[in-house]
């Protein structure tokens, strides 16, 4: 159950990556879509924590292109719908993301993704 | 029996079968919402704002549970993947990570709102491998450095653990601040037993004016108090107490009657 709100705020933290460590890139990837409860508060609270273009990028590597390039100055229901839909909705099931930077792989399976570093890559 | 974390590592002891007792077992059900309420309490969110929080070692769910029910986002760890698995059939609604805490997290600075963990820290204490990164001072400076990068300013991280020491307190503690968090250690029922829990309670920020302070231990004996209790609800009852709704059963006409009975059976 990776939801792309979980995915905007990892990073990889294998031992010296430090820089352009994110967002982990998506792999081979396979999605379900399933029904949230919708709560604007709470997006709204979550909003200014986001990497806006990661996430973006993201929803489009997993084929969703509702969300405009922009983070947009009127904060809508409508607008708040679509980043409800992306952000909680949205579940890779299976695949893998990898770090950008020292391309560690993070394999994905049922859902849950393994963060298990081996003990050269601690920090 | 000895401790479970000095048996084996924790990814090994929850294993299918015990990750599977440990969850159907009502008392320890009992024991993990009991505790998971009053980390909550201790957490002080701010009312009406949906939090977003991180559940460290969150086993097979029990105390994501209650977060579903109190209604807050969440996201969980842990390392044992059979504990997880049964998260899963559980259908908790955070996501979950399986993740070594002692390896340090990856998230980006801010990301939650606050931080709880149910009988975890204490596993961090064993040494599994020579590895100099697998020592108990490396991987607590490595959890607490990185669990205060990721949690936003000001916040708490409230985390119930079971110390066999006070050594271990100590170690805890200071690597938790020089990690840069501020608060200390809160002990619920300290003269009980079996009550008493031990929860460390660490700020981040909140400077200047407005200080966060070290909530109190709760007290009471261990008959009143088997167990602890959320502390809300132990104020209702003593308000149900003190308002004295019920009336005195042996009042002033009983005890004259029952005198006059007792005359009368000893004349016969």
């Amino acid at each position: 159950m990776v939801r792309l709100i979980t995915h905007n705020i990892l990073a990889c933290h294998a031992k010296g990556c430090t820089s352009n460590n994110f967002p982990l890139q998506f792999q081979d990837v396979s999605i379900e879509l399933r029904e949230a409860e919708f709560n604007a508060d709470f997006l709204r609270g979550f909003l200014p924590r986001l990497e806006w273009p990661a996430l973006v990028g993201a929803a489009r590597q997993l084929g969703d292109t509702s969300l405009p390039e922009e983070q947009p100055e009127m904060i809508d229901d409508e607008f708040l719908q679509k980043l409800h839909h992306v952000l909680l909705e949205i579940h890779v099931e299976e695949g893998a993301m990898v770090c950008p930077n020292c391309k560690h792989v993070y394999p994905i399976s049922n859902g849950i993704p393994n963060m298990l570093l081996a003990e050269h890559e601690i920090g | 029996m000895s401790r479970p974390e000095l048996q084996a590592p924790p990814e090994i002891y929850y294993g299918d079968v015990e990750a599977k007792k440990y969850t159907n077992n009502t008392r320890v059900q009992q024991i993990q919402a009991d505790m998971t309420y009053r980390a909550l309490e201790l957490l002080n969110l701010p009312p009406d704002q949906p939090a977003f929080l991180l559940d460290i070692g969150c086993g097979s769910g029990l105390s994501g549970e209650i977060l579903d029910e109190e209604g807050y986002h969440w996201v969980g760890c842990d390392i044992a993947p059979s504990m997880l698995e049964v998260a899963l059939e559980r259908e908790v609604e955070g996501d979950l990570f399986l993740q070594d805490i002692g390896q340090g997290f990856g998230f980006r600075p801010g990301s939650f709102d606050g931080a709880i963990s149910i009988s975890v820290i204490q596993w961090l204490l064993n040494a599994e491998t020579s590895h100099p990164t697998s020592s108990p001072p490396h991987r607590l400076t490595r959890f607490f450095t990185t669990l205060h990068a990721a949690l936003k300013n000001p916040s708490r991280a409230v985390l119930q653990f079971y110390p066999s020491s006070d050594d271990q307190i100590q170690l805890i503690t200071s690597i938790a601040m020089k990690a840069g968090f501020g608060g200390g250690i809160v002990v619920d029922y300290p003269n009980s037993k079996k009550a008493k829990k031990v929860y460390l309670c660490l700020f981040v920020g909140g400077g200047g004016g407005a200080q966060q302070q070290l909530p109190k231990g709760l007290e009471g004996d261990e008959e009143a108090e088997a167990r602890a209790q959320f502390e809300k609800r132990r104020e209702r009852l003593r308000s149900r107490e003190k308002s004295g709704k019920r009336k005195n059963i042996k009042d002033r006409d009983w005890i004259l009657k029952k005198k006059e009975v007792s005359m009368i059976l000893s004349r016969l």
